[in-house]
């Protein structure tokens, strides 16, 4: 009794010490470093400069972190030193959950040093993150996040794609000009904000360009998790669309449309940038021909003169076509660079300040400029899928 | 015995202004990096508490600590929130005017939080408290998730999927650790009165307990509304902590994590809920290394992904089976159980004093 | 409503109730026969559909091949999940049993995370199952009919077992009263393995059709059929084979039916289940088919 006793005690002492331990010996590196890492940067020469990175590699946004960090590292390769000093780009993981990605900005700022960031894929990981980075004052530039609110009220967020506003608008005008639809179902993932936001988009354009609000027949959801959408279906196409309008992620979108093809729905079916991933193809085989979504980029479409090297570059690295998500990474890593250079130092407010003041900067996805929130205005293209390819059809100007 | 109780009592009172002044220097001297990991810490430790409450004392399996944290957090979001930002978040929908303009102070935003929380653990726990073990457990499990679903699709008041940004940044460590230690406060001198000893008796036996005259659903039904008060407050300071929340923060996935860190601890020893909360956030912030992709030089070493919470629920499975009541397994931590373990290590020991007397200083900064 | 779209309706809603019955018979077992509510049987299902996945992937079987071995490997795992995660723990106060069982499928699904990756795999149909069927404007493809047949095939062999071998007798026994089972000299280790096994083999015929209806496999998607087969064996009263089967096509009917008279409630789609669940425990705990409690003092 007695001995177990003891054994406890020590237990107890050794977690004690060890949390001390975890705790104590980081603040004291962190106390000295950010003061003299702020005098170091204007002054001595740095031996390096670090981009942090944060990404989701796990969870439900995965691909699309994957996809990114591909184009951030091609774009790292081909310009691994800024103002002659090596950049060093550790990456986070935030688990595609909200409460990690702001402990992983945190982390990249105080652990890594981080001058700048980079990330993340998914709007909402990038909001949980941006509050962290207004604080502590640093940069930060988002490849892919399309919702507006990332950027609202953050002066030091950015982000080199449109938004979703954009996006619902350019559908919605294609939809009507170059499909000929006149009544349209929209199907929702309410749990997702980026398909939430995206669906209330295209419907007010829609409506807006149409004026007439009777003409989307359907407006119905469905919930991340949910698989069977055979309820939703029959009852939209008993209104008779002559497309379905679902924005969602990838893997839902595909078995939605197997099971619109199975209902017995031949019109096309739209979506957002979210659906660009392989597996739309491979998990919705047949069903997904004759599938129009709004996209960054395709490597088939000239967006700037900055386009064609990158589609070469990336084959070369990873034998493969590019896809819009790898540019979009490619091209926040690029403008950084840009904006660090235009600084001609590494000082936070004044690569903020570069970046704000981005003008038309060719890059792989298009012609950038920031707007006044920080958000990047270019043109948005078309894609479809035909004979299992991504196939590139129209680009779009704001 | 009485003397024991005073000495205690100033022991206890010395410790809790030593560790205090030990909150004041870290929150001056710590990174925010490392504040954020301790805030996380005393938010899972409000968490581990209240679950050991209804799990390890009163024995009622609820999964339902996910919901109950997601309506405190959304409570003290809305409440602490200004209304330029409110007008900024709900831009899809606009916020019912009920709450567009509301903005209270922090610790009346939390009060109502935890409020609103047992409020809500009543109506919800009324019912399903009827039930028992694993029927409860799942349907607990159901109620969480039909909370989410009502987050998810009233827009006008949740703001939906979009989720909350811009909460006011309040957490500190006085807040954060303050509230966790008012909840072990009061959690203990709960089990400690006859209170306690009805919900013991309960978990070890309800028919026995409710032929001795002790009311069943009554005494379940206040460890739940106590322990969720304090979970509401829990899931304010965590909205308020992360600055910006949706209602995918509280999937289920949250309460088995809630559940692990409690059984790992030990059930009905709030020191191990305590010790298990701290270590479980401290370990995931330092494994992460293990699971990030790395290269070295032209080498990429893939890294796994999802390592870190592989080895938890391993390791969760392993104390389930091999140590069934978790690493403190009932006992608690105490200022007679440590002097009497110093009086016994003294008599074992003669003579290497020194280290008895580093080992007290760093139990009472604990 | 028209009617054709109502019997679309009714036709989605069999298709859909069948699948859960199926996995719903395979959960309801195992409650009978131990009392617990196995947590990781929605994780087989998930094994199970990765299981053909690879098996088609890396060694290029046929689905005749890879079915049988999926479900014979899905088996060997629920045996051994019995063997070294719950039989310890029989003689624990209930509350324990399930706390390991949340913890083998909190385990399960970050294991499979970690081992076979966080995005979607496509899961390929035979072609077989891929065909159109039409009645006047009614369609469905032809695996609807085989999920019902290979359930109605799958119950009708479970009540043979159970009701007709010396194996089913003892689970019989067993599901009244362990010990005294155990004291007429009946060894149950043996009996409750073989349960296990017989629920892990319906699992994976669970997870095999649910891929095959749904083809798109992740790491968690085990959780929610597992969540809508339980309730649907509660709804039926849960021990009770008949009852899931039941509960299986009656939760099926529910959800789709809801959706179909009230639209605008598709947000909330997701919470129905939950709703009858709660509802069910309140006011008929022991579902449509169950007899009363027997609660063991």
């Amino acid at each position: 009794m007695r001995i177990k006793r003891l054994v406890l005690l020590f237990v107890v002492v050794g977690l004690t010490a060890s949390l001390l331990a975890a705790c104590g010996p980081a603040p004291a590196e962190e106390t000295t470093a950010p003061p003299s890492e702020g005098e170091a940067e204007e002054e001595v020469q740095l031996d390096e400069v670090v981009i942090g990175i944060y990404q989701p590699m796990t969870g439900a946004m995965a691909a699309g972190g994957e996809q990114t960090m591909q184009g951030i590292e091609l774009a790292h390769s081909q310009k691994p030193e800024v103002l002659g000093v090596p950049v060093k780009i550790p990456l986070v993981d935030n688990r595609s959950d909200k409460a990690e990605a702001a402990t992983a900005m945190q982390r990249l700022i105080e652990q890594e040093g981080a001058t700048a960031v980079i990330g993340s894929y998914g709007s909402s990981l990038s909001m949980a993150g941006g509050e962290v980075a207004q604080e502590a004052g640093v940069p930060a530039i988002g490849a892919s996040p399309t919702n507006p609110l990332v950027t609202q009220g953050n002066p030091y967020y950015f982000r080199a794609c449109f938004i979703d506003p954009f996006q619902g608008r350019v559908m919605a005008k294609y939809a009507i000009e170059e499909l000929g639809v006149e009544r349209v179902a929209v199907i929702q993932d309410v749990a997702q904000d980026y398909s939430v936001g995206l669906a209330s988009f295209f419907r007010s354009a829609f409506i807006e360009m149409t004026g007439d609000a009777s003409q989307i027949v359907a407006f119905t959801s469905f919930q991340t998790g949910d698989q069977d959408f055979t309820a939703q279906l029959t009852s939209a196409l008993g209104e008779e669309p002559d497309a379905i309008y679902a924005p969602g992620y990838y893997g839902d979108v595909a078995l939605l449309a197997r099971q619109a093809r199975e209902a017995g729905f031949e019109g096309p079916l739209m979506g957002g940038d979210a659906l660009e991933a392989p597996e739309l193809i491979e998990i919705g085989g047949e069903a997904v021909e004759n599938l129009y979504f709004s996209s960054h980029y395709h490597p088939d479409a000239e967006l700037s003169p900055a386009s064609r090297p990158f589609v070469e570059d990336f084959e070369a690295e990873y034998g493969e076509r590019a896809n819009a998500f790898a540019a979009l990474g490619y091209d926040a890593y690029m403008l950084l660079m840009d904006a660090i250079e235009r600084a001609g130092s590494f000082d936070k407010d004044a690569i903020r300040d570069a970046l704000a003041a981005t003008k038309d900067y060719a890059g792989a996805t298009g012609t950038i400029s920031m707007d006044e929130n920080g958000d990047a205005i270019k043109d948005a293209v078309v894609l479809t899928v035909e004979n299992g390819e991504f196939v590139y059809l129209t680009t779009v100007s704001p | 015995m009485n003397l024991h109780i005073s000495r205690n009592r100033i022991l206890t009172l010395i410790a809790l202004v030593a560790f205090f002044l030990l909150l004041a220097y870290a929150s001056s001297n710590f990174s925010p990096y490392v504040l954020r990991i301790m805030n996380l810490s005393a938010i899972y430790v409000i968490f581990a508490v209240t679950f050991n409450l209804i799990y390890g004392y009163t024995g009622q399996f609820s999964l339902g600590h996910a919901g109950f944290a997601a309506v405190g957090a959304y409570v003290a979001a809305l409440l602490t929130m200004s209304p330029d930002q409110k007008v900024a978040n709900f831009f899809l929908q606009p916020i019912v005017p009920l709450l567009a303009n509301v903005q209270l102070p922090f610790l009346a935003a939390l009060v109502i939080a935890g409020l609103m929380t047992a409020i809500f653990s009543f109506v919800a726990g009324w019912p399903s408290f009827r039930l028992r073990g694993d029927y409860l457990a799942i349907a607990t499990l159901g109620l969480s998730e039909i909370i989410r679903v009502l987050l998810i699709n009233l827009q006008s008041v949740t703001n939906g999927a979009l989720g909350l940004k811009g909460i006011p940044g309040y957490t500190n460590l006085f807040w954060s650790w303050g509230f966790a230690v008012v909840t072990i406060f009061v959690v203990k001198r709960l089990v400690d009165s006859s209170y306690g000893r009805a919900l013991m008796a309960l978990r070890d036996d309800d028919v026995a307990a409710e032929a001795l005259g002790v009311s069943l659903l009554y005494h379940k039904m206040l460890a739940l509304m106590l322990s969720s008060f304090f979970v509401g407050i829990g899931g304010g300071l965590l909205a308020n902590l992360i600055s910006t929340i949706d209602p995918s923060v509280f999937l289920f996935f949250l309460s088995y994590q809630i559940v692990g860190i409690t059984v790992m601890g030990g059930m009905a020893s709030l020191t191990g809920s305590v010790v298990a909360a701290c270590l479980y956030t401290v370990f995931l912030e330092l494994l992460r290394p293990i699971e990030s992709p790395f290269s070295i030089g032209s080498l990429d070493v893939p890294g796994m992904p999802g390592m870190r919470m592989v080895l938890f629920s391993a390791l969760l499975l392993l104390v389930i089976l091999f140590s069934h009541r978790g690493l403190f397994g009932g006992r608690e931590f105490g200022w007679d159980w440590i002097l009497d373990g110093f009086d016994a290590l003294r008599k074992r020991l003669k003579g290497s004093k020194e280290r008895t007397g580093a080992d007290s200083d760093s139990e009472e900064a604990s | 409503m028209p009617f054709q779209q109502f019997l679309q309706h009714l036709v989605n809603a069999i298709s859909l109730g069948s699948l859960y019955a199926l996995i719903a018979i395979g959960y309801t077992m195992v409650y009978g026969i131990l009392r617990l509510i196995n947590f990781a049987h929605g994780d087989l299902v998930m094994v199970g559909a990765y299981s053909v996945f690879y098996a088609a992937a890396i060694f290029h079987l046929p689905w005749p091949l890879s079915f049988p071995l999926a479900i014979l490997l899905t088996g060997a795992l629920g045996v051994l999940i019995e063997r070294t995660a719950y039989k310890p723990l029989r003689e624990m106060p209930r509350i324990n049993l399930f706390t390991s069982a949340i913890a083998v499928s909190f385990l399960l699904e970050n294991l499979s995370i970690v081992v076979f990756g966080g995005r979607p795999k496509a899961f390929d149909r035979p072609a077989f199952l891929n065909a159109n069927i039409s009645i006047g404007r009614v369609r469905m493809l032809s695996y609807t009919p085989v999920i019902i047949f290979t359930g109605l095939v799958l119950f009708g062999g479970l009540m043979y077992v159970v009701h007709r071998t010396k194996m089913g007798m003892a689970m019989r026994a067993l599901s009244r009263d362990i010990e005294t089972t155990g004291l007429m000299g009946i060894n149950t280790d043996r009996v409750i393995m073989f349960s296990f096994a017989i629920g892990s083999l319906l699992a994976a015929v669970g997870g095999i059709l649910w891929g095959i209806k749904f083809p798109q496999i992740n790491p968690l998607m085990g959780v929610t059929p597992g969540l809508k087969a339980f309730i649907a064996a509660v709804l039926g009263g849960i021990g009770n084979i008949t009852g899931a089967m039941i509960g299986g096509f009656l939760l099926g009917l529910i959800e789709i039916m809801i959706l179909a008279f009230l639209p605008h409630l598709a947000g909330y789609r997701y919470a129905f289940a939950y709703a009858i669940l709660v509802l069910v425990l309140l006011v008929r705990p022991t579902g449509i088919m169950g007899e009363a409690a027997r609660e063991k003092v």
